[in-house]
């Protein structure tokens, strides 16, 4: 029956529009196109998968335990009993414990960067949406914050306080959502005056549920670039504190743990060094490919 | 020239942020002192019990017999004259004294990190964005990755391996022996280098995309239009536009700079602000802790200040009321 009518087209656009209605090449489709002809960042998504698999598996299958202290102390990596990468001052299996520090390292990575997208998208969003003074004093104390030698504050509090892992995540997380916030800011300003959000407006649906509903849903693009951005941010972080003694406890540890265990080393035993630093460098490389990528993907004006 | 970016000075904004960093200052100082005082034992718990009297008597020297208020204003007092107190551990030293012994080597290593970040950074920058998706872009970018990727504290540990025990190039750390004490080529080389590497990376990166943007300006057509040689439109008319971005960086960068100093004196046995700001924190040196937390805050404040102000006078665009 539709098909016997003709379809009055003077524009000529009507394909274009159809397949755009039924989910056609959606902004998304040409993202994802772009992303995947990214060498970088594809080599770089298999293997970050790859370190994520090993970081969450390897511990439970490893042959050593990273807390079990031995007599053989400083092994020099070997095949022998199973030390692949040797084993520390304690006699402990630095392969054991390298699995630990990088799963430590991701989690802290992955925990932060959670706390900072909560804080930042409500508070950008809101600032955003509500706009006039509101927005106006809510971005003033963001600048006022960004002033601040937060790191500073994180070594106080770490020293002040019963050091803790959830203490680390919280303080790390609380000093990145600033910039977090100002982008959620930028986007929310310039869709709130768009039409579909005055018709959900006329609607009569609530401010609450334009900002979670309407807004939230327009913003992820920049955000999800920012957020995988913001994890290495966070992994480096984590690591200069446990670098100056403030990080994780024993026997837990951490990438930046074993590094400052490693330099401490290094003259005559450099592979306690290598091994940590080289893990640590190539997951953090990974992740700035992959959020290069994706921003490259998301926002082609640059390439 | 000198007399118009004179005047265009925005007076009434630098008056208004000169006001926020009075607050801002003022609840720094509050929020450290606090924290400190909420701290879980004291700083002169040791091993031993010390003898009640022997307590009294340290309690009354730091004033920390006194109500809380009246210690906060006595400490606020005592900064706003300049006086940080006396350091809680070092005995016979005041915090001023350490300050003044370790800002001069961390602004020192600062400083000289800014000048060869943002030379190197700018020019790397450029070359790469001039030749945009070609080898030696990816090249110079995939370095930058690679920069900002590897942290400061593995490159600085490698750097050593490699110059200072390896070639034997540069001192291993420390500002050497007495009596010849002091910074030099020989042991500042490698800490402003370290330092450095990830700043390079991050404003070659910015510099390459500022540069391709600005090429495709209209005022870049113009200016080939007329006949211009390619230099001439690169260095007088793409470069003012392009490196604008740079300036409202600066001041991110600085602080950055400043903290990532911290790591890099730890690494280098150096006696700056950053070295005596973790001992004093893991000592609970709070009085030593507070005074450099300050001095770090001010800086950075007066720092960021100066970066804006230079956005404002340099970009015509940007209007202040």
């Amino acid at each position: 029956m539709a098909s016997a009518a003709p379809i009055l087209d003077p524009t000529g656009r009507a394909e274009a529009v159809t397949q755009a209605i039924q989910g056609g090449r959606s902004l998304w489709d040409d993202a994802r196109a772009r992303l995947m002809r990214n060498t970088a960042a594809v080599v770089s998504m298999v293997l970050f998968a790859i370190i994520v698999l090993v970081a969450v598996i390897g511990p439970m299958v490893w042959v050593h335990n990273h807390e079990t202290i031995s007599d053989l102390r400083t092994v020099p990596p070997t095949f022998e009993n199973w030390h692949i990468l040797g084993t520390d001052l304690q006699g402990r299996d630095l392969f054991a414990r390298l699995l630990i520090g990088l799963r430590i390292s991701l989690m802290v990575g992955v925990v932060a960067t959670v706390v900072s997208l909560v804080i930042g998208v409500t508070w950008g969003a809101v600032a955003g949406y509500l706009g006039g003074r509101i927005d106006n004093f809510m971005m003033r104390i963001v600048d006022v914050l960004y002033a601040l030698p937060f790191i500073f504050f994180v070594i106080l509090l770490l020293t002040v306080f019963e050091r803790n892992i959830v203490l680390i995540f919280a303080a790390i997380g609380a000093i990145e959502w600033l910039t977090m916030s100002r982008i959620v800011r930028g986007q929310t300003l310039s869709i709130k005056n768009k039409e579909f959000i005055e018709a959900a407006r006329a609607a009569g649906v609530s401010q609450y549920g334009i900002i979670t509903r309407h807004i939230l849903p327009n913003v992820i693009g920049p955000v999800a670039v920012y957020v995988t951005l913001t994890i290495p941010v966070v992994i480096l972080a984590e690591s200069f504190l446990s670098f100056l003694g403030l990080g994780v406890n024993e026997p837990l540890t951490s990438l930046g743990v074993l590094i400052a265990d490693g330099a401490d080393m290094m003259e005559d035993k450099p592979w306690m060094l290598i091994a940590p630093a080289v893990t640590m460098s190539v997951t953090l490389l990974c992740l700035n490919f992959i959020g290069d990528g994706l921003r490259d993907a998301l926002d082609p004006k640059e390439r | 020239m000198l007399q118009r970016a004179f005047r265009r000075i925005p007076w009434g904004y630098t008056l208004r942020r000169l006001l926020i960093a009075v607050p801002t200052m003022l609840a720094i100082i509050t929020v450290a002192f606090l924290m400190m005082r909420a701290a879980p034992g004291g700083p002169f718990d040791g091993e031993r019990k010390l003898p009640a009297a022997t307590e009294r008597a340290i309690a009354e020297k730091f004033g920390l017999d006194k109500p809380l208020h009246a210690q906060y204003l006595d400490y606020v007092g005592g900064v706003l004259q300049g006086d940080f107190g006396p350091s809680y551990k070092t005995l016979g030293k005041s915090v001023n004294d350490l300050i003044a012994e370790g800002l001069p080597v961390s602004l020192t290593i600062g400083a000289l990190t800014m000048l060869l970040s943002l030379i190197l950074g700018t020019a790397l920058g450029v070359f790469a964005g001039l030749r945009q998706n070609s080898a030696a872009d990816y090249g110079v970018m995939g370095i930058a990755m690679v920069g900002i990727s590897v942290p400061s504290f593995v490159i600085g540990p490698i750097l050593i391996l490699l110059f200072a025990l390896g070639a034997g190039l540069f001192a291993v750390g420390g500002l050497g022996s007495y009596p010849n004490i002091g910074m030099s080529w020989h042991n500042m080389t490698l800490p402003v280098l370290t330092l450095s590497l990830a700043q390079i990376a991050i404003i070659s990166r910015l510099m390459r995309a500022s540069i391709i943007e600005t090429m495709r300006a209209n005022h870049i057509r113009t200016a080939r239009a007329k006949g211009l040689s390619e230099w001439d439109v690169i260095t007088r008319h793409a470069l003012p536009s392009a490196l604008l971005p740079l300036v409202s960086y600066a001041g991110p960068a600085m602080a950055r700079v400043m903290t990532g100093s911290v790591v890099i004196e730890k690494i280098f046995g150096l006696p700056g602000l950053g070295s005596y700001f973790v001992d004093g924190a893991l000592n609970r040196d709070y009085t030593l802790v507070m005074g450099a937390i300050i001095v770090y805050a001010g800086l950075i404040i007066l720092l960021n200040l100066v970066a804006d102000i230079l956005y404002a006078m340099l970009d015509p665009k940007v209007k202040y009321d």
